[in-house]
């Protein structure tokens, strides 16, 4: 197993490069390696959602992706979100409406939140029930979670009004 | 005292006892910084991955390592043989039995652990462990614990065949672990006899597993020179693990170090001590540097800790008015191959006797047998005390039975049963003090929020209509619950009683750290303990510092589960902030002159009577208690411990009323309509409050509509994976209205009862009760969870009504 491979992409804006085995998954690479332990290993079958990150515009489990296929991708993690000592809308949202207990499932929920308001700015409390069912959470019981989804839509469509 | 501007300004700063404050907790979590196990990352650090059996009962006839150890990356292999000389290979449970580390003449369940290889990083390991030969005699398996005391039945556990009792009493076959009775079983028989009607019921709790979406694992770091051991782990009582630490290895407890950390969701699955700890420390120990051990999913559904797997039945005798004159409860328990089921040592099957639920029941008994079967050792608490859900879902299920076969509307059945309002403190007759309740007083209020009269009423119009697709069900459940363990004399494990403790020193500039032997898992401690000390010493909660789980800081205390930490932590913590305040009460006697009696207490200051001009801030006290200005001897400083024993366990309650309407044709349950009234006496924060009920409503959920573990006849796993066992997404969880009464507790310090795990216990049965409701017109009394759409389908057409 000495073929490793160097994999260079971005990580919150900033170039990185690691050399792992083909395989690898990107979220051992992220956590072990580029030391970002925000995303989180829940369940290694892709049905859980604590290690979701943002490649290119799109929300993917972590556990469940090699390394090596994000050669050359742009990549968010929670670790990206706060800009400039400023809380992002989403993470506002999960701390103002308790849309959190344990905090394993939070850094993938605000993760996946991020990109659902991305695509659809306004959801209705459905819309966000489906399209955050990707996501686990054991502690919540997802009330507060959709609650959370709403604040933040409503906060970024106040911003860009 | 009236309130003015200054006194609510004053207030609201505090931040205390009562108000919906942020989370203190939160700024590190929705940054990702939160600091889980398996985010700890030590020099040197080598990881553990564990070889396990494909077999539920087999003979070990030999381990090759040789191929393991070529795998490049691979530091060594550990197995029994390697755990004997240091007599490590066998651990103590805390349910008084012992554990095999690793297994070494046999394996007893399916993924048993039998071999640690510790390597480079966790892909070396696997790979290890893939190449570690193990040859084995597959034996039968006893996966029914209905024929584990068959009279041929195989042993399971040979280590113990000879042994007359394991802790908790004789056993009367090698497959038992104990019996457990408790209440007049006589008097209970004659009543049972001279009654005008008796129902009876099997009812099965299915094994299930707590599931956090954090596995367990640890990092042991042993230090050879200075003989430290460190230890950060997934645990929800980690000084209860630093002690059994320390008796296993030999360590001296002052040498050993365990560390909490921030936990990913505990109920009830980290309570335990589990092998993969035991033999990550062994390894830190002989390879000198640190290891890390983290479970999969499918090892942590399929080895540690399970809960429930009560077998019960359930009788009730009762007058023709439905007035209950007996109870009779007995339940077969499944603990798997070791009894590491988590219990109080005097209470082996837990507070199961508060089975006799929110009613006076004027005759018990109640019995539980505990067997051995091959599977995965546990029965650990699932978000409840001590197989409480296994009590009260009996009861609340036994309640309809009875209704039903009196005829008699649910919610009225109750009524006519409560313990009235004007009895607390009332003494069941299973021996239970119950402090407090107002049980009708609750269920009023959630029959008028939910217009239970207009439900029932659809209803029978329902019933009454041929081609009405779905059937709709109404589920009523007024539970009592028993949180807070406990009283000493009644609740040790191991030996070591259950108080908790609370150590807080005041700053000389007024703020406050405070550290206690609980260990929050996202209940969200560290902010409901600051208000607590925030309203008893009138210093505000963003100031108060709290912090638990690191044993070399936090005073010893018994951890979080079974609803403790506001019932006994909690207390602690209020009582350990009344030793600050009456010492500041004689620093500000002496500052303003005058004597103690003098002054009065408001908000955040002592006051001079008559003259509150005259007065001194809890920040003045603390400053002063920093100076030479003090009374003639008094101590410096401004620190106050408490080890708490509470004097009871705590008594929640709350009134449940769940409406679905479920598919004839597919089975499928739609959750309409759940309204969840909770007592647990005294409010700290209603958003966490609430949160906690959220959350444990929808585990109740989990577990009625579709979490068991299933087995097949050879104890195969059938379903380990989150591919099988059901977690609910936000697309099938219900809507949850909540609401609530306060009934404080008489003697707790600030009158709280506790409140994360009332959802879950009360939950269940509620929402059986609504599903087996929407058959009862049929005859019904009865289905057994999960109400899975092909379960609840089977009985559709069973009763063949799903059919145009």
């Amino acid at each position: 197993m000495a073929n490793k491979q160097a994999v260079s992409f971005k990580l919150n804006g900033k170039p990185v490069d690691v050399l792992v085995e083909p395989r690898e998954l990107l979220i051992h690479s992220l956590r072990e390696k580029l030391l970002h332990t925000g995303p989180h290993i829940g369940c290694e079958t892709s049905h859980c959602g604590a290690c979701t990150v943002d490649i290119d515009g799109m929300s993917v489990k972590s556990c469940t992706v090699l390394t090596v296929q994000c050669e050359g991708a742009e990549m968010l993690t929670i670790e990206g979100f706060e800009q400039a000592g400023e809380l992002s809308a989403v993470q506002e949202g999960f701390t103002k409406e308790h849309g959190l207990q344990c905090g394993y499932c939070t850094p993938g929920m605000i993760t996946r939140a991020y990109r659902l308001l991305k695509e659809n700015p306004n959801p209705t409390e459905e819309e966000i029930r489906y399209w955050m069912s990707g996501n686990l959470c054991r502690c919540t019981g997802y009330q507060n979670i959709v609650k959370a989804v709403q604040y933040a839509a409503k906060k970024m469509a106040t911003a860009t009004a | 005292m009236a309130a003015t501007p200054d006194t609510i300004e004053r207030e609201t700063k505090l931040q205390g006892m009562g108000v919906s404050r942020g989370r203190k907790e939160d700024a590190r979590f929705i940054r990702g910084k939160g600091s889980y196990v398996d985010d700890i990352k030590l020099p040197g650090m080598l990881h553990g991955a564990i070889v396990r059996s494909p077999y539920a009962h087999a003979r070990i006839k030999s381990i090759d390592k040789s191929k393991a150890l070529a795998v490049p990356g691979v530091v060594a292999v550990l197995t029994a043989d390697d755990l004997k000389p240091v007599k490590l290979d066998w651990m103590p449970t805390l349910g008084s039995d012992v554990q095999a580390v690793l297994a070494g003449a046999k394996v007893s369940f399916q993924l048993q652990e039998v071999a640690m290889v510790i390597a480079s990083d966790r892909y070396a390991a696997a790979d290890g462990v893939d190449a570690v030969e193990v040859e084995y005699e597959e034996l039968p398996a006893i996966v029914d614990p209905h024929l584990s005391m068959a009279k041929d039945a195989v042993t399971i556990r040979d280590d113990i065949a000879g042994k007359d009792e394991v802790g908790h009493g004789k056993r009367t076959h090698p497959n038992h672990i104990f019996t457990w009775e408790a209440g007049d079983k006589e008097a209970t028989d004659a009543a049972f006899a001279n009654a005008a009607v008796t129902v009876k019921e099997e009812i099965l709790n299915p094994r299930v597993h707590p599931c956090p979406l954090e596995t367990c694992g640890c990092v042991a770091s042993f230090d050879k020179v200075t003989g430290q051991l460190t230890v950060y782990i997934t645990s929800q009582a980690p000084h209860l693990v630093r002690t059994v630490v320390a008796m296993l290895s030999g360590i001296p407890e002052s040498k050993i170090r365990i560390i909490g950390g921030d936990i990913g969701g505990g109920f009830g699955n980290k309570v335990p001590i589990y092998p993969g700890y035991v033999v990550a420390i062994v390894a830190s120990i002989v390879t000198g540097v640190p290891i890390k051990w983290i479970e999969s999913r499918i090892d942590n559904i399929s080895t540690t800790g399970f809960a429930r797997d009560y077998h019960g039945t359930g009788e009730l005798a009762a007058d023709a008015d439905g007035r209950i004159k007996a109870l009779r409860f007995t339940a077969l328990a499944d603990h798997g191959a070791f009894n590491s089921h988590v219990s109080a040592t005097k209470l082996p099957a837990g507070l199961f006797s508060i089975c006799t639920g929110s009613y006076d029941i004027p005759k018990a008994y109640c019995r539980v047998d505990a067997v051995y079967t091959n599977k995965a050792p546990g029965g650990v608490a699932y978000r409840c005390s001590l197989r409480v859900t296994e009590a009260v879902y009996l009861i609340e299920r036994m309640m309809d039975v009875l209704a039903q076969k009196l005829g008699i509307d649910k919610a009225e059945l109750r009524r006519r049963n409560f313990v009235k309002a004007d009895r607390f403190p009332y003494t069941t007759s299973l021996g239970w003090t119950i402090d407090s309740g107002n049980y009708q007083a609750a269920l009023d209020k959630v029959l008028k929020a939910v217009d239970y009269e207009g439900l029932r009423r659809e209803q029978a119009a329902r019933r009454a209509d041929p081609n009405a697709r779905e059937l709709m069900g109404i589920g009523v459940c007024t539970f009592t619950e028993i949180v807070g363990a406990g009283p000493t004399k009644v609740c040790d494990i191991l030996g070591i009683g259950l108080f908790d403790s609370c150590d807080i020193r005041v700053n000389p500039t007024g703020s406050a750290i405070a550290r206690l032997g609980t260990m929050s898992q996202g209940q969200g401690h560290a902010t409901t303990y600051a208000q607590i000390i925030a309203t008893e010493l009138g210093l505000s909660s963003d100031e108060i510092q709290i912090e638990e789980g690191d044993t070399d800081k936090a005073p010893y205390g018994a951890g979080t589960w079974g609803s403790r930490s506001t019932p006994v932590g909690g207390a602690a913590a209020a009582m350990a902030a009344r030793k600050i305040r009456a010492k500041a009460q004689k620093i500000a006697a002496h500052l303003l002159e005058v004597g103690e009696g003098d002054l009065e207490w408001e908000i955040d200051r002592f006051k001079v009577k008559g003259n509150p001009a005259a007065a001194k801030t809890m920040k003045e006290i603390a400053l002063a208690a920093h100076t030479s200005n003090l009374p003639d001897g008094m101590e410096k400083g401004l620190d106050g411990t408490e080890y708490y024993d509470p004097p009871n366990m705590t008594f929640p309650f709350g009134a449940y009323v769940a409406v679905v309407d479920i598919d004839r044709f597919t089975g499928e349950t739609k959750v309409r309509r759940f309204y969840a009234l909770d007592d647990c006496g005294t409010r700290i924060n209603p958003m966490i409050i609430e949160g906690q009920i959220h959350g444990g409503l929808t585990e109740a959920f989990a577990v009625a509509f579709g979490q068991a573990i299933p087995f097949d006849e050879n104890g195969n796993h059938l379903g380990n994976s989150l591919m099988d066992y059901f977690l609910p997404t936000s697309v099938e969880t219900p809507h949850w209205e909540t609401d609530h009464t306060v009934t404080p507790s008489p003697h707790h310090p600030i009158g709280a009862k506790g409140v994360a795990e009332s959802p879950h216990v009360g939950g269940i049965p509620c929402f059986s009760n609504a599903v087996v409701d929407a058959f009862a017109h049929l005859g019904v009394t009865h289905m057994d969870m999960p109400h899975s759409a092909y379960r609840v389908w089977q009985q559709c057409h069973a009763l063949g009504i799903d059919k145009h």
